[in-house]
């Protein structure tokens, strides 16, 4: 297992039978050219200590991992650990693979970075990275989207991106990423779409979660000097799956550590009213390998193969594909796939505030509300890391309705 | 999905699609290939409208069955999409209009899809039905010959031709994978970008024909951005045939009626083709 894991993805893309590269022909050789990109900037010192410098000093690498006290007290289980992702300059995870490919956009000579976003955390990161660089930024977004994380649309727009609004389908990320690909596909020559999490065709999910295994590389030594042992398990949230993808991969192949990937579940099991791709065995229905935006992953679906309406508090985790690693990582009975519904989340988001003074993002209350219903039948000796991938500052308007 | 030959199948017997350019070649004309999504607004419709393009003259017609994330589509095909996915069209019922339509016409007929709804119908039933009902070749808006392997072993098997596509960013040694990879005809992306009509057609693509000559004996079809007589016109000579979608999707989306898209689409094509007939015979 723990060799079989370092090696994906292979030469074509492929995590065991899942990703790939499945786009229409005007993008094969950019993706070529994105992967030629990518490989000589791992091979180049200089591209390393700048990347290395903005982590640092620009966004706040590395995080604290910090004890809940009184959040294990509460639960009564293991001892539970935050990993503060939501510490990061921009409130998020993201900034991370922001950066990183903002370098890259840089040094194959695009002016011009396009990106797509769900909860605005990926759009702000982007906007954000490309003020800092100099790059011109266009972001889409759904309407829906735009509409019920209003405060990332603002930041966007003062840190000077250009956000478009897409009123299609759902009017969610999937549409953003549709409307985004098809602004590549058109100005290919001169823009680099920075996508935002571990999908899409090859390279992205590999060059996403190689930008965001440090959250991984972090935590295992700050666990191993808090603890002096690994811990026993890890949870995350999953939309695309870019922060738990970026905790997981750098105990892949210590089997001991359990993974556990938390979906969304929404307001029901039904297809469209849940964002649930891989926690089919809990009842979520519509989950079957198919294509979508390049990789052939797990996808929500109709028996016809269209793709499914999503729904998810979380703008965040509203999409309809995981990243095909975790579709690989659930296969091989790596990790463990579940869903939290939006009650359940905005419950947690309510108890992490009230026990460790910290307001979570929506998207990584789904990851705590499991944790929640697990923690106390858990032994007490046992240690959990749990990402937090982002604050709740932009989920505000939605938390307020449940004072 | 690894790589497969296929040399047996590619030496099968030609469809209805190589016929066809095989007789359009020595008259020096100008194919039309046209585009219609199919379901749009409804089966029975597209069905009229359909015929209707066939008796103007159009030589081929794929057939487009309706995504819900049609990535590599403008704003007309995209509502014409949607259209067709509210009127409940499916790719099972795509392969039932393609066995209506045989029942009256020979023209040949491409189903044109995105990769998803064939994979869920599983690739040998499909071929099988595909078959069945009368279609000649399959075209895949985002399947490219790289994970192609599979599908194209089932579907020439089946005695399907496979539609590949080149685009003006493909270099020259792709465009050889995918001219080996591709049967009945190449389909040549005129510019970067999504399908949609344009005012005129690329400064660049006559350079663009000249490479991906080089590179094939198949015949060509060059689309997107093609929707009026005087682009027909300035293509005869250098490629086989015109691809025009969106100009005649349009067309439907702005008729009142089924029969009025038959007409307004039969009206169209008539002058797109006989922009080809004429330029060739001045």
């Amino acid at each position: 297992m723990s060799a079989a894991a370092r090696i994906w993805p292979d030469a074509t893309g492929r995590f065991g039978p899942y990703g790939g590269r499945y786009v229409p022909e005007t993008l094969m050789a950019p993706l070529e050219e994105l992967e030629r990109g990518f490989a000589a900037s791992r091979a180049d010192a200089a591209f390393a200590r700048r990347l290395d410098d903005l982590l640092h000093n620009f966004a706040g690498r590395p995080t604290p991992l910090q004890l809940a006290e009184r959040l294990t007290a509460k639960l009564g289980g293991p001892k539970i650990y935050l990993k503060r992702e939501d510490l990061l300059h921009t409130g998020a995870h993201k900034i991370n693979n922001c950066l990183g490919q903002g370098l890259l956009a840089e040094r194959m000579g695009k002016r011009r970075v396009i990106a797509e976003t769900g909860a605005g955390q990926h759009g702000v990161a982007t906007a954000t990275v490309a003020a800092r660089l100099g790059l011109e930024c266009v972001v889409y977004m759904g309407t829906e989207d735009m509409e019920r994380q209003r405060l990332n649309v603002s930041r966007m727009r003062l840190l000077g991106a250009e956000v478009v609004g897409v009123d299609a389908g759902s009017r969610t990320l999937k549409d953003a990423i549709s409307e985004a690909m098809r602004d590549w596909v058109t100005n290919v020559r001169t823009t680099y779409y920075l996508l935002g999490s571990a999908l899409g065709p090859h390279p992205y999910p590999l060059m996403v979660r190689e930008f965001h295994k440090v959250i991984g590389i972090e935590a295992r030594e700050q666990i191993l000097r808090a603890e002096g042992r690994l811990p026993d398990l890890l949870v995350a949230c999953v939309g695309g799956g870019s922060n738990a993808i970026g905790l997981f991969h750098a105990f892949i192949g210590d089997a001991t550590v359990r993974l556990l990937g938390v979906e969304a579940g929404g307001r029901g099991h039904a297809l469209g009213e849940h964002a649930a791709r891989l926690a089919g065995a809990a009842g979520y229905e519509g989950g079957r390998p198919g294509v979508l935006h390049g990789a052939f992953t797990y996808i929500l679906q109709t028996a016809e193969g269209q793709i499914s309406t999503t729904h998810s508090v979380s703008a965040g985790l509203d999409y309809a594909a995981v990243g095909p690693e975790h579709a690989w990582l659930a296969g091989e009975g790596r990790a463990e796939y579940t869903a939290a519904d939006d009650g359940a989340a905005i419950d947690a988001a309510r108890t992490l505030a009230r026990t460790e003074g910290i307001i979570p993002a929506l998207e990584s209350a789904h990851a705590l509300a499991e944790l929640i219903r697990r923690a106390p039948e858990m032994p007490r000796e046992q240690v959990v890391i749990l990402n937090l991938s982002g604050r709740g500052d932009k989920d505000m308007d939605i938390l307020a309705r449940y004072l | 999905m690894s790589q497969t030959t296929s040399s047996a199948a590619s030496e099968s017997a030609p469809t209805r699609i190589g016929r066809r350019f095989a007789e359009l070649r020595p008259a020096g004309e100008l194919g039309l290939v046209a585009y219609l999504t199919a379901g749009d607004p409804s089966l029975e419709a597209s069905r009229e409208i359909v015929l209707a393009a066939v008796e103007a003259g159009a030589d081929v017609v794929e057939l487009g069955v309706p995504f819900s994330d049609p990535i590599a589509d403008g704003p007309v095909i995209q509502r014409a999409s949607e259209r067709a996915l509210r009127a409940g069209t499916t790719l099972s019922g795509v392969l039932d209009l393609v066995a209506d339509l045989r029942r009256t016409s020979q023209v040949p007929l491409v189903l044109f899809s995105y990769f998803n709804p064939i994979l869920q119908m599983g690739l040998e039933t499909f071929a099988r039905r595909a078959v069945a009902a009368g279609a000649d070749g399959v075209l895949a808006t985002d399947l490219t010959p790289e994970e192609a392997g599979e599908y194209r072993r089932v579907l020439r098997g089946a005695g399907l031709d496979t539609i590949f596509l080149a685009a003006p960013t493909t270099p020259e040694e792709r465009i050889e994978r995918v001219a080996q990879a591709s049967s009945g005809f190449l389909y040549l992306i005129s510019r970067t970008g999504v399908t949609g009509q344009r005012d005129t057609l690329p400064e660049d693509l006559g350079a663009l024909v000249e490479r991906v000559r080089r590179a094939t004996m198949l015949p060509l079809a060059v689309g997107f951005g093609i929707a009026r007589p005087e682009h027909v016109r300035a293509l005869v000579g250098q490629v086989d045939a015109a691809v025009v979608g969106s100009a005649l999707v349009a067309e439907v989306g702005r008729a009142a009626s089924g029969a009025d898209a038959a007409k307004a689409v039969a009206a169209l094509a008539r002058s797109l083709k006989s922009a080809g007939v004429r330029a060739a015979r001045p």
